[in-house]
């Protein structure tokens, strides 16, 4: 298996059907990402465990920089390359049951966004991965821009991309230095490997870890670092904030799991407290404005931000536990936030188009399904025990107790907080009486189309989460022991 | 009996083609132009300066692996100062090709215009070959003042006549800081060919302080052309007032002859004394990101847009230059092909909405592009991505090639300046993508009948210069740009997306310009 092939299939498939006249461009988009959905789960059949790097791509794209073209998967990249291919293809599906002005541009910047995140996700080559990690942007700025929502649209798609550009930006300053240092006179290599043998003398990577910090942390985005959030969220066109929130924010994740532990472990170890309460108060914060806020697309914005919270704090408890929960809790929080945006997105239709939730009410009245698959996606979100996502915070919180026992009995609470705005929005949207101005209906088949996969997907994790961990246990304990080999 | 005999310097034709072809092409241009058929004067001068940019270009190509010295070693051909040539010359085409049904030419007679336009290039051609103070200086002149005169060609519009003179003065001062400057080399060195002042920078001259002087004035002159801050406050208005096609030229291919310069008196000639220059030149190049970005902010006008964005360009180009090795030179020429592809094709699109909305190159007529003309929208949007250094474009590569170099050659701040600058000049990229794509266009409801009754429409809030007369606007509303200037803009749109994903061939071409320096 070719993973060119995975990477471009989806911008391929839009641009053909964007050169094609009529309604070709969405057959196009959709199809390909069908297809690359396809291809992900072949890879996912193939996937030897614990085999180490896979279906490896390897050739020099500029032989005068050191950048190589090298694409891989292993335990880590796996789950991360499967979800955003789920959930793009979720995504394609649901806008393509929409009409949207210029609807072949559209498209074509949606498979754009697909390769490029799908890029980002295999690169096995720090540049190679900058370069995938800027180019992922552009086009929810186009999508944001062009089809987004409300007046203000193009100044909150702008905050939002200067925002996180100024975080890539000086990750690309860090990644030139750590190769120009990491070869030392010699001639560049920007691939992880080559970077991982050599690695930076302890200062160097101290100052490199912050940047590379600064860019994952914006795009997640935690605490002091998420001004844009509230702005773009608000902004961006919902088919296409379901797939931002769910795999944009994981790329973040995984950026830290694959370069900034084992590239630079006495940087994560020098910087470890100041992570852990930057997602301590990610965790805090994130769900005080979650139980406060009455805009149901900010409610799960702020959620994300305590569940991305919790995420980097498993990965830097800087112990195997905490890094393979931050994984599975990864893919967790991937899966229930984009049918969690979607339901939103049924409920303000339901509520005349409001998706503020004093507006809503009793919706569960008449639509007995789409209350019951909302229930299972709320449960999950709050980490219910037998859930895939309980599985993924006890582990979270596992590791952080063997490493930091303060910091952990403090994260305690925001799991019983995760609770309370979850039921908050479930309560304030399903029950109590029909609120005037709306009506009570079930979803149509096209809805559950797109909404049943991903419940099942959730159901199968809850009940199976070993799945994920048994593929993914060797590379995320090698990651975290990485950086623990410093300590002792 | 003897005979006072005066050797003639022995004349090599072949590696002077070039440069005969430029300076044959702009006498015939300049004949051709005093006949009375208007085909002669409309297309056969234009094709004339074509033809003899592209026999220089034929010329330089057939004269790739030369390298020797010309004329007493006055000019020396090699592979950077042919790369230059072809770059320079490639914008000389386009130039041409965006002049050709522009006003300018009308104005000021077809044969005058392009015969001048010829000229300069083939300063800026001398230019890249100086091998001493003297052609240096010459060359810099040769350049220089048919420019002046371009900049004031569309005589009857003040703001070009200003530009002009402006360009006048202020590039004079330019001129004799320089020669000055040369003059102190001569002065500490004993010396004008660039040769014999690297042996002086090399014994041991350095800190001598009439020889640092001499420095410091020669770059300054050098800084007034490359517009790096603080020389850089002619850059905007200049650059708004000339003919679009002469700000198009000056953007890009004056400061390619100018880094090219650079490079020969700094990176070769002065190399040496890399140590006492260097951080000088290190803070010019950061303060010219910092002003140039910052200055771009608040404009309204794309041209005066693009002349701060030129000035923040200049800085990162610098910045290559700062670190004085062979990999500084070669992302210095890198960037600098790169920017010459992306502002083209963004100096191209300006022209053919000039030539569609009357609304000047206000940033309103570009409002809607991607809806109404997709085929200029794609160029412009292209281009300002790779201005801003966004991956899959040319542009990416340069920045990490001159970060890579900055990197390496141990000014990691100025590269984190970089990025910074990067990082401010999105908000002026991003605000050109936003008009084309997110906003609608201006002026559509402007038909011929509501200009008619209303006088003034309120059109373009806030733009006041002339070229706003709704009449106009509304008379050349369906106007299409004419192919050529469309050609351009989608030739080096696609270059930059191109480069961006395969730049090989580019970096071949760098190379040899590169393995020339023979530093290090």
């Amino acid at each position: 298996m070719h993973l060119s092939l995975l990477i471009w299939l989806p911008a391929a498939a839009a641009l053909f059907g964007a050169l094609l006249p009529g309604r070709a461009a969405r057959a196009g988009a959709v199809s390909g990402s069908l297809v690359t959905l396809g291809l992900s789960i072949a890879v996912l059949v193939q996937f030897k465990t614990g085999g180490g790097l896979q279906f490896i791509t390897d050739e020099t794209w500029i032989s005068e920089l050191g950048i190589h073209y090298k694409l891989g998967v292993d335990g880590l990249n796996l789950f991360f390359i499967l979800l955003a291919t789920l959930l793009f293809a979720a995504t394609m599906v649901w806008a393509a049951l929409q009409t949207w002005e210029r609807e072949s541009t559209f498209f074509l910047w949606l498979g754009i966004a697909e390769s490029a995140v799908i890029g980002a996700l295999t690169a096995q080559d720090l540049a190679l991965f900058v370069a995938f990690f800027d180019l992922m942007l552009i086009p929810f700025y186009f999508l944001t821009g062009q089809w987004g929502i409300g007046p203000n649209r193009v100044a909150g798609v702008t905050k939002l991309v200067i925002y996180t550009l100024v975080g890539s930006l000086l990750m690309l300053a860090a990644a030139v230095a750590t190769a120009v240092l990491a070869a030392n006179g010699d001639h560049l290599n920007f691939t992880f490997s080559f970077l991982a043998d050599h690695r930076l003398a302890n200062g160097s990577q101290n100052w490199i870890f912050l940047f590379f910090a600064a860019a994952f942390l914006v795009k997640m985005p935690l605490f002091p670092l998420h001004g844009w959030m509230p702005d773009g969220y608000r902004a961006m066109p919902m088919p296409v904030l379901a797939v931002f929130s769910g795999v944009l924010s994981k790329v973040a994740a995984y950026g830290f799991l694959r370069i900034a532990l084992p590239l630079f472990p006495h940087g994560s170890v020098h910087y470890q407290e100041l992570m852990l309460l930057i997602a301590l108060a990610s965790i805090l914060y994130g769900s005080a404005m979650a139980f406060t806020t009455t805009n149901a697309r900010l409610i799960l914005g702020y959620s994300s931000v305590a569940q991305m919270g919790f995420i980097v704090l498993g990965i830097f408890a800087l112990r195997a536990q905490g890094a393979q929960g931050a994984v599975l809790q990864s893919v967790n929080h991937g899966l229930v936030v984009a049918p969690a945006f979607f339901i939103v997105a049924l409920l303000a239709a339901r509520a005349g188009g409001s998706e503020d939730v004093r507006d809503m009410g009793g919706l569960a009245f008449r639509a007995p399904v789409l209350a019951s698959l909302f229930l299972i996606v709320a449960l999950a979100t709050l980490a219910m025990p037998g859930s895939s996502n309980f599985v993924g915070e006890f582990l979270i919180l596992l590791g952080v107790f063997n490493s930091k026992i303060v910091i952990a009995i403090v994260a305690f609470t925001g799991v019983a907080l995760a609770s309370v705005y979850t039921l908050r929005l479930f309560i304030r949207a399903m029950h109590n009486r029909v609120a005037p101005g709306d009506e009570s209906r079930e979803m149509t088949l096209a809805d559950g189309v797109i909404l049943v996969p991903l419940v099942a997907v959730i159901l199968f994790l809850a009940v199976y989460p070993q799945f994920v961990l048994k593929r993914t246990s060797r590379e995320t304990t090698s990651a975290a022991q990485a950086a623990a080999a410093v300590v002792r | 009996m003897m005979l006072a005999v005066a050797k003639a310097p022995h004349m090599d034709w072949s590696a002077l083609s070039p440069l005969v072809a430029l300076f044959g092409g702009a006498t015939l241009v300049l004949m051709l132009g005093l006949l009375r058929p208007r085909f002669v004067r409309h297309t056969l001068v234009p094709l004339t300066a074509i033809a003899s940019l592209g026999a220089a270009i034929g010329l330089a190509i057939w004269q790739w692996d030369r390298k020797a010295d010309l004329v007493s070693a006055a000019l020396r051909i090699d592979g950077l100062a042919l790369v230059l040539m072809i770059l320079i010359f490639s914008a000389g085409i386009a130039t041409v090709l965006l002049s050709w049904r522009a006003a300018a030419p009308v104005e000021a007679a077809h044969g005058e215009y392009f015969a001048l336009l010829l000229t300069s290039i083939a300063g800026m051609a001398l230019l890249v070959e100086a091998q001493n103070t003297i052609t240096l200086f010459v060359a810099f002149e040769l350049l220089s003042i048919p420019l002046y005169v371009l900049c004031a060609t569309e005589m009857r519009r003040t703001t070009s006549l200003e530009s002009g003179l402006k360009y006048l003065i202020v590039g004079s001062v330019g001129s004799a800081t320089l020669v000055y400057g040369l003059a102190m080399l001569y002065g500490a060195t004993g010396a004008t060919d660039f040769a014999a002042i690297a042996k002086g920078a090399a014994g041991g001259i350095g800190t001598d302080v009439l020889f640092l002087t001499g420095i410091a004035l020669a770059l300054t002159g050098l800084a007034f052309k490359a517009s790096v801050a603080p020389f850089h406050q002619w850059t905007p208005d200049v650059y708004e007032g000339a003919p679009t096609p002469v700000t198009a030229f000056m953007a890009v291919a004056t400061k390619a002859a100018a880094f090219g310069a650079i490079l020969r008196l700094f990176d070769v000639a002065l190399v040496d004394s890399a140590g006492d220059w260097a951080p000088a030149m290190a803070a010019l190049a950061a303060i010219t990101i910092v002003v140039g970005n910052v200055g771009a902010l608040t404009q309204t006008s794309l041209k005066r847009l693009l002349a701060w964005s030129s000035v923040a360009q200049a800085g990162y180009i610098l910045a290559g230059v700062v670190v004085s090795s062979s990999l500084g030179s070669k992302a210095t020429l890198f960037y600098l092909a790169v920017y010459l592809g992306m502002n083209l094709a963004a100096f191209a699109v300006i022209i053919a909405r000039e030539r569609e909305t009357g609304l000047g190159d206000h940033i309103d007529s570009v409002a809607g592009l991607g809806t109404s003309r997709p085929i200029l929208a794609w160029p412009m949007t292209l281009a300002m991505l790779s201005l801003a250094g966004i991956p899959a474009t040319a542009g990416f590569i340069g920045k990490i090639y001159l970060i890579d170099a900055t990197v390496d050659g141990g000014y990691t701040w100025l590269g984190v300046f970089i990025v910074v600058g990067s990082m401010l000049s999105l908000a002026y990229y991003l605000r050109v993508i936003a008009a084309m794509w997110m906003r609608p266009a201006v002026g559509t409801e402007l038909t011929p009948a509501a200009a008619g009754v209303g006088g003034r429409p309120a059109l373009a809030g806030g733009a006041a210069s002339d070229p706003l007369d709704p009449t106009v606007a509304a008379s050349e509303g369906t106007r299409r740009a004419e192919p050529e200037v469309v050609f351009v803009a989608v030739l080096f749109g696609a270059a930059t997306l191109v480069g961006g994903i395969v730049p090989s061939p580019l970096f071949n071409l760098i190379n040899h310009a590169g393995g020339a320096l023979g530093i290090f």
